[in-house]
């Protein structure tokens, strides 16, 4: 391989002097090199050739742009059977006793050695160097990216840029003199409560005299009074603590301070550590129904506020907020189990009772208010604990028992379970307007006092309330169709939902009831002349009245007939010039009875709005919440406004704004200077400027 | 209960004593609800014919007919303003419990800045059987620190109710505002400020001095090169530095000589200073040259400056050879400059409609890339090292990102001709362009569109632009010999602002950028006079552009799928880069 170039260079440089006048050589030697074999294979080429013309890959005809390999004087062509040439056929012929014997040696030696590669062009080289300088130049650059992403997303720029900065002085210098001193305290405490604490691990003897020591100087401190506010210094950094942040700082490190001397000490006893823990328990064990009461009032009527707070206090004086959840459950067994003739658990839970109301009778006698109550509350709650343990026990034991009845329960009548409601909630919960929650339920309690007296609604929890058969009201299916039929937007305005309150507080509901109906009476005679729902109604008959397109009457009075003032047209005429509007598409509130829904676009308004999503914004509420928060000082604190009307950019008037320089954003400018790196460069005027400057100094 | 209550009467009627029993409800026994309602309430005259008590004079005493008009101070109160209500209490009877001032007949109440005067309600107008020498006072404290000045120049303290609710329709109320800082902006944009004439032929080259904010240096078509003082508008120094066009015009950092390149073959360099009495003026320095320079900068930190012409020079300042010089390609160099930032840079345009940038370090070019048309000139950004802007002879400006000269970063296109000059201003923040089409524009660096256009009769093709050191005004040298010198921001005001002036700026400002997407709006801040050649070729390279679109469009729709590119805006003006 290394041969053939070798010999290829070796011919190339034979050839040198040829190769001046080349193109003239190049024409010649193609017409006359026809061999036999030449011949064969210019006509094989001419064909295909010829055969390519017509079909699509038109082959591009072979270009000898070297001409140095065709044509030479020994007839040596590397084209045709392409074998390669080797330096040992060139040198086979060659004698060994010839006067050639030392070019061959030569030639075997070089052989042996290695070549060089063959320098690139010009134009290569330099494409390789600006690449390489344009690589490097990126990454000097990229050092910029983050100063120019910071400057570009800044809130805003002061310019010009670089600032004068204060020399910096060594600290002590910089502190005032107290401040100074009391840096250094600071360090010394600090000192000595390390060193204090390394002499606890080794000697504690040592470290609990220094311990004695520390409680004098304490002691002497205390009866110094020197950390309190009486001081000269005090007293007149209590007049600066009102300007100035520091002063204010240091008078509230002072009265820590003191706060701290002046401390009792007090040795912590176990029991009062468990005091406090009761404490925050019986705070966390407040429950939530206070509060909830007070967010289930509708606004800030102050009736209703009124109502509640009564509401909260009674609930409380009643029963312990801890045992609500225990009524609802009871209340189920109890309708379960009062029917069955002798329940193990029945008893049970009775005796559980008596004691329960036992203890809230003497808790009554107590406390009248619900806070008072907390404190008690929390030790009976322990025993409540212990009782519901006891119980749970019992009722594990009976639990089979129970199974076994649960067979026979299923046979009960279910009329025969509804029955025993307490007869003395019944009136009460007759008035409640939650209940009478729709047209259906009015009719059917209509019927059902006439079929039955027994068969009310009952206060019952919205379990049993679906529990209802329907063979209690046999004739359900009708009514529904009646109900639908009858439904009118009046009722459905007035017609209440039910309150969630009732579901919180279950058990007060009796008293509640009455305060609501107060409430609800005093109410009423407060928005006595007002009807809003008829207004409404009005209102929105009016806006669909005029939102209905107008017939055009053309009919003029008096025209085509005889008679003066005071006749009016005929109704065949008010027919004959009545233009009839054509009926418009169905308002869009047709089916919503409590909505208006304005059909009208306002056209002046839309001249004020904007018609697409601005750019920087990808959701309309994001536009529209920047819209909505306004920036002027009738809505902000000056603070706040002058932060909202920051401007973007600040330039000073007069001031010069120079580029922006590597130190001014913290990083090293380069040591050297441009002009002594290109001095040092080797590289410095290109070949084309000398022959320039050759070609200058020649003429 | 009364209606409307007496602070909602009109003074005349109210200026009499409150209704009912307001004669005589001191007296103990003839108590009303009204009267206790109301029992705060009396005006100082009305104290006095009661003879109970003295008036003192008080530092601002609420005149009588003015009182009744306010609120009960439970409602105008505003030190109070986050005190819970109390709805048991009326409001009445609470403001009463505020009451100051420590001897017993008299009291003040306060109320913001405004002091006026409660009457004491005595213990026995409400309990009769307590005698009147039993009188309890409830007192108004009253914290100085809302109305008390620290120093006697500070404003007044006007405490003032945030409430949002007192201070409804906040959106239209920002929105007219803003409509109206708007037009205001109209009104005043007056951005021309001067024109400085002197020359003798078309200006062709402008240059800045690096120390000096008054001074401007300009170079003619004649050859002549003069001083500006842009204070005084009047020139102070002409100098005749070439035969034939000032092709090119520099300053050295430090401001105390200049540079002029010409059409004559010859750098040449000159002091700042005029010549001593008796001297001539002559340069500190000539170099000449083989062929013609077409444009010179100077490095911004060191005795080095640039040369373009068919190569790119650098000069050490001590040397008559360049001591470096690039090349690639063959074809005359319009421009060359210098990176403000990393200053070992360059970048030159070419008339083959490239772009080359030069590593003067390595002495080498960096790389190249061919626009659809030649560049006039290139400006880099000071405040972004590798961002330059090229001012094309397409009509439009380039801004490139150097690292990737195949996107430029964006494209700006308003001119309706051939831009031949541009400059950035010194926050790099925006640029100005210079066109033939006789404006320069204004353009935000990330926006395409020009926010601010610049004319007048007068003004020919503009030649050369530059933007002031301080970044509040604009020069441009145009074909009719004249410099003009406009306000960068058109409807600024200049000379020092009050703080009260520069709050209102920014705040019309602030509210101009909120609202500015609001179609009534942005048609007026959009708005600009054009002249009529101007406005005319506008509307015709709308159309123009709306065709090439469509043709677009159409071949995309009626080819197959995929076979015609979408070329972008951006990438439709890129030839090549080459590296």
């Amino acid at each position: 391989m290394t041969a053939n170039r070798l010999a290829e260079s070796l011919l190339a440089l034979s050839q040198q002097e040829e190769l001046v006048d080349l193109p003239k050589d190049y024409l010649l030697s193609g017409s006359e090199d026809e061999g036999d074999n030449d011949g064969e294979r210019e006509h094989q080429k001419l064909l295909e050739a010829i055969s390519s013309l017509d079909g699509k890959n038109r082959r591009k005809l072979a270009e000898r742009s070297e001409a140095s390999l065709k044509v030479s004087e020994f007839n040596v062509s590397s084209e045709g059977s392409g074998e390669k040439l080797v330096l040992a056929d060139l040198l086979e012929p060659v004698k060994t006793s010839s006067s050639l014997a030392t070019v061959k040696k030569q030639l075997n030696r070089v052989k042996s050695k290695k070549t060089v590669e063959l320098p690139l062009n010009k134009e290569e080289i330099e494409r390789i160097h600006r690449e390489v300088a344009f690589n490097k130049t990126t990454q000097v650059l990229s050092k910029w990216d983050p100063v120019v992403l910071k400057n570009r997303q800044a809130e805003q720029l002061v310019f010009p840029l670089e600032k004068e900065e204060p020399a910096i002085a060594p600290i002590e210098h910089v502190l005032s003199g107290w401040k100074y001193h009391k840096v250094v305290k600071k360090g010394k405490a600090k000192k000595a409560l390390k060193e204090f604490e390394q002499l606890r691990k080794v000697n504690p003897a040592a470290a609990l005299e220094e311990l004695e020591k520390i409680e004098k100087a304490r002691m002497m401190e205390r009866m110094s009074l020197k950390h309190q506010n009486s001081g000269k210094w005090a007293k007149s950094k209590a007049i600066m603590a009102k300007y100035d942040l520091e002063a204010r700082q240091a008078m509230q490190e002072q009265l820590a301070k003191n706060k701290e001397l002046t401390q009792k000490l007090q040795v912590a006893s176990e029991s009062e550590e468990e005091e406090g823990g009761t404490e925050e328990v019986e705070e966390l064990l407040v429950p939530d129904v206070v509060n909830e009461v007070q967010m289930n009032a509708d606004g800030p009527n102050p009736w209703m506020l009124r109502s509640c707070t009564s509401d909260t206090k009674e609930a409380a004086t009643q029963e312990d907020p801890e045992q609500l959840p225990e009524p609802e459950a009871h209340e189920v067994s109890e309708s379960e189990g009062e029917e069955r003739p002798v329940a193990e658990e029945e008893i049970l839970l009775r005796e559980f009772e008596e004691r329960r109301s036992l203890r809230k009778r003497s808790e009554l006698s107590q406390d009248a208010e619900p806070a008072g109550s907390q404190e008690t509350k929390d030790s009976s709650s322990q025993e409540v604990l212990s009782e519901l343990r006891v119980l749970a026990q019992k009722l594990k034991e009976n639990d089979q028992s129970r199974k076994q009845k649960a067979s026979s329960e299923g046979t009960i009548p279910q009329v025969q379970r509804e029955e025993p409601a307490p007869e003395e909630e019944e009136p009460l919960l007759l008035q409640r307007p939650e209940r009478v929650q729709t047209l259906e339920e009015l009719e059917e309690l209509g019927k059902e006092e006439c079929f039955q007296n027994k068969e009310l609604p009952r206060p019952v929890l919205e379990g049993q309330q679906s529990e209802r058969t329907p063979n209690n009201r046999p004739d359900a299916p009708k009514e529904k169709k009646k109900k639908e039929q009858m439904i009118d937007l009046q009722n459905l305005l007035t017609t209440q939902s039910p309150s969630v309150k009732s579901l919180a507080v279950p058990t007060i509901e009796e008293l509640e009831d009455e305060e609501e109906r107060n409430q609800r009476q005093m109410i009423k005679e407060a928005f006595a002349g007002d009807d809003v729902i008829r207004d409404f109604l009005k209102e929105k008959r009016e806006a669909v009245e005029a939102s209905k397109p107008k017939d055009v009457d053309l009919t003029l009075p008096g025209w085509g007939e005889w008679g003066g003032v005071g006749l009016k047209p005929s109704a065949k005429k008010r027919r004959r010039f009545l233009i009839k509007a054509p009926e418009g598409p169905p308002r869009k509130d047709k089916n919503l009875p409590n909505v208006i829904i304005n059909e009208k676009r306002n056209i002046h308004t839309a001249a004020h709005q904007v018609r697409v999503l601005p750019y920087p914004f990808t959701h309309h509420w994001q536009f529209e919440r920047t819209i909505q928060t306004p920036i002027g000082s009738t809505w902000n604190t000056q603070r706040a406004f002058q932060k909202l009307t920051t401007p973007k950019v600040v330039t000073k008037p007069g001031h010069i704004i120079n580029p922006i320089k590597a130190e001014d954003v913290g990083y090293r400018s380069s040591s050297r200077s441009d002009l002594s790196v290109i001095q040092r460069n080797p590289k410095r005027i290109t070949t084309r400027h000398k022959k320039q400057l050759k070609k200058s100094s020649v003429d | 209960m009364q209606w409307p209550p007496p602070w909602r009467r009109s003074p005349l009627l109210s200026a009499s004593p409150p209704p009912g029993p307001a004669k005589e409800f001191l007296r103990p026994g003839r108590v009303s609800e009204a009267a206790r309602l109301y029992s705060h309430y009396v005006t100082p005259a009305e104290g006095a014919r009661e003879g109970r008590w003295q008036t003192r004079p008080s530092l601002r005493p609420a005149s009588p007919t003015n009182a009744p008009q306010q609120p009960p101070l439970a409602n105008v109160c505003q030190q109070n303003y986050g005190a819970p209500q109390d709805p048991v209490e009326p409001a009445g009877l609470r403001s009463a419990s505020h009451v100051t001032g420590s001897s017993l007949g008299k009291a003040e109440v306060s109320c913001g800045s405004r002091r006026r005067w409660a009457e004491l309600v005595p213990e026995s107008s409400w309990s009769p059987a307590v005698g009147a020498s039993k009188m309890k006072v409830k007192m108004l404290s009253r914290n100085p620190d809302n109305y008390v000045r620290e120093t006697k120049l500070d404003l007044q303290r006007v405490p003032r109710n945030y409430d949002p609710t007192l201070h409804p329709f906040e959106v239209p109320r920002e929105y007219v505002r803003a409509l109206n800082a708007t037009k205001l902006e109209r009104v005043f944009a007056k951005p021309f400020l001067a024109s400085l004439d002197g020359h003798r032929d078309g200006v062709n080259c402008l240059a800045k001095h690096p120390k000096n904010l008054a001074t401007v240096l300009s170079g003619a078509c004649d050859g002549e090169v003069r001083i500006w003082n842009l204070t005084q508008r009047n020139c102070i120094r002409t100098v005749q530095a070439h035969e034939g066009f000032v092709r090119g015009i520099c300053t050295r950092f430090c401001g105390t000589s200049f540079f002029t390149v010409g059409d004559d073959k010859t750098v040449k360099q000159w002091k700042m200073d005029g010549p001593g009495y008796g001297e001539e003026e002559e340069p500190l320095h000539t170099i000449l040259g083989k062929t013609v320079y077409t444009g010179i900068d100077h490095h911004w930190k060191e005795a080095v400056f640039a040369t373009c012409g068919q190569q790119v020079d650098i000069w050490d300042e001590q040397r008559t050879n360049p001591i470096c010089s690039m090349t690639w390609g063959f074809d005359s160099i319009s421009s060359v400059k210098f990176n403000p930032v990393e200053t070992f840079l360059l970048g030159s345009c070419a008339s083959d409609r490239n772009i080359v940038l030069y590593d003067m370090r390595q002495a080498t070019p960096l790389k190249k890339v061919i626009l659809d048309m030649r560049t006039n000139t290139i400006c880099w950004n000071p405040m972004e090292a590798f961002i330059f802007t090229a001012a094309n002879e397409d009509y439009n400006l380039y801004t490139f990102d150097m690292r990737a000269l195949d996107t430029p970063v964006m494209v700006h296109m308003d001119h309706v001709s051939a831009v031949l000059d541009v400059d950035y201003s010194p926050t790099g923040k925006e640029f100005v362009s210079a066109s033939f089409d006789k404006s320069i524009r204004i353009f935000p660096v990330d926006k395409s569109r020009s926010r601010e256009v610049y004319h007048t009769k007068r003004m020919q093709h503009v030649i050369c632009v530059k933007w002031t050191s301080d970044s509040k005004y604009i020069m441009c040298g145009s074909d009719e010999m004249n410099i003009r010198l406009w306000k960068a921001n058109a409807s600024e005001k200049l000379g020092v602002l009050t703080s009260r002036e520069k709050a209102a700026k920014d705040y019309n400002q602030k509210l101009k950028e909120k609202f500015q997407h609001y179609p009534h709006i942005k048609r007026i801040a959009r708005h600009r006079h054009l002249p009529k050649s101007i406005y005319s070729q506008i509307q015709e390279q709308r159309i123009m552009k709306e065709a090439r679109r469509r043709k677009e469009v159409n071949r995309i729709k009626h080819s197959k799928p995929g076979s015609v590119p979408i070329v972008s805006e951006k990438k439709k003006h890129i030839v090549a880069v080459v590296k």
